[in-house]
């Protein structure tokens, strides 16, 4: 699926309107713990979150995020949109929640791209 | 380039934020790098069935009047079709001509052109000196290819760039070469979090190092940048030391320091502040990342002196940054 699919998919606006939109995520991955994002993502996937400031650009970045959706409509700092124009990552907002984008993206085909949790880290006994 | 923006609305502060390379580029580059010179040209005195003749044979809808070097007009198609219409090909150019047509000067930016192009609706623009001598001719399609040209030796430069950069650890004979980068970072600095770490993956990227490695390295150091701007009472700095065949990074810190650090390293354990987690970090999976992503990690504290992280990610001989040495 590439970006303008991805937007159709989940009534999007595209708020870095030079983004490239016929780049390929290869799956998703949706949280709005960034550490968590970090932990777990695997690169070219499109993250799903309801966090709106600069670090989920700059997280994006290090993961090697193809896009970001923001959930429920929100209007982001300029400051984020800035940094996503300069680092080239297409930066969505969708009037959903993020239930519903994940599930529209999951019933479209779309694949999680989380990788399982380690178990030596894993703490839940 | 979307010529609406430029000709129907000023643009707001907050728009020339997001200008694009491109429109950077349209303000850069001058209209003698874009135009076209060899011009076909008409004399005044010419018969207009020539100017039917050379549309025809150089397939193009209008030509400018030339005397002696001069501009002194154009023949548009629609001169043409007046002339046509009037069955009166025998006559000379300079009957029907535009006389004193819009012109562009040759050392104006491509973005007064479009401009032009924008509020005249003329298809093409002659390009003159201050003393009106015709200098070539500028179309859209000049322009595009202009700046399709312009971002081509954007992309070479980078390359160049990178190739260099690749090239550091061969062309710099030692012992034992390395590249120290070093980076403050402040206190409750949000708004640039991030900045340091992401100019250290580019860094390593540039001088060759392979992508996987650049990833780990630089979601290592955004977690310790991260630490730093949370944790800390003055900031800290960030220290990459990189050779051939290692990446040594240390994160310092002159306070508070942790008080217990077999606690610090527990997978959710966290201080942080309501303000910090409301940015998506001080889940307590900080420190836990960083050891996921290098190879060895050393941590070190005194409560109310301060903390060192070191940290070190190995390169197997293929993944070498640079093309040298594999082994010190």
């Amino acid at each position: 699926m590439n970006i303008q699919e991805l937007i159709h998919l989940v009534n999007g606006v595209l708020l870095t309107p030079k983004s490239n939109l016929n780049r390929e995520v290869k799956g998703a991955f949706a949280a709005d713990l960034m550490s968590d994002v970090l932990a777990a993502i695997q690169p070219e996937a499109v993250l799903v979150t309801g966090l709106c400031n600069p670090q989920v650009i700059r997280t994006a970045q290090m993961a090697e995020v193809a896009a970001v959706i923001l959930v429920r409509g929100k209007n982001p700092p300029a400051e984020t949109i800035n940094l996503a124009n300069q680092e080239g990552i297409p930066f969505v907002s969708t009037p959903f929640g993020m239930f519903e984008v994940c599930g529209r993206l999951y019933s479209s085909g779309v694949k999680s791209l989380e990788r399982p949790v380690d178990p030596d880290f894993c703490d839940c006994g | 380039m979307d010529d609406h923006q430029l000709s129907r609305r000023p643009i707001t502060d907050q728009e020339a934020q997001y200008i694009t390379r491109t429109e950077e580029l349209a303000y850069e580059l001058k209209v003698e790098e874009v135009m076209t010179r060899e011009v076909k040209c008409l004399a005044p005195d010419m018969k207009m069935h020539q100017a039917l003749e050379l549309f025809r044979t150089e397939r193009i809808s209008g030509a400018p009047v030339v005397a002696d070097g001069v501009l002194c007009g154009v023949v548009s198609l629609e001169d043409l079709i007046r002339c046509l219409t009037n069955n009166d090909l025998d006559a000379q150019v300079k009957e029907y001509m535009t006389a004193n047509p819009i012109t562009i000067s040759h050392t104006d930016p491509v973005v007064e052109a479009l401009k032009l192009f924008v509020t005249t609706r003329h298809g093409r623009l002659p390009v003159v000196d201050s003393d009106r001598r015709l200098l070539g001719i500028l179309t859209k399609g000049d322009i595009t290819l202009g700046l399709l040209q312009a971002l081509q030796k954007d992309y070479q430069i980078e390359e160049v760039r990178r190739y260099r950069a690749s090239h550091l650890f061969e062309d710099i004979v030692s012992d034992r070469t390395s590249l120290i980068l070093r980076y403050n970072i402040k206190p409750r600095d949000f708004v640039h979090g991030g900045t340091a770490s992401s100019n250290l993956k580019r860094a390593l990227l540039r001088l060759g190092a392979n992508p996987q490695i650049a990833r780990r390295c630089g979601i290592a150091v955004y977690e310790a940048e991260m630490n730093l701007i949370i944790h800390t009472t003055n900031g800290g700095v960030i220290r990459a030391e990189i050779e051939p065949h290692q990446i040594s990074i240390e994160a310092t810190d002159d306070g508070p320091g942790i008080k217990d650090i077999e606690l610090a390293m527990r997978p959710g354990y966290s201080t942080a502040s309501d303000e910090v987690r409301e940015l998506g970090f001080g889940a307590g999976m900080g420190l836990v990342n960083i050891q996921r992503c290098v190879d060895s990690m050393k941590l070190e504290s005194t409560w109310g002196k301060g903390t060192r992280l070191r940290m070190k990610l190995f390169m197997k001989p293929e993944n070498t940054v640079g093309e040298g040495h594999s082994s010190p």
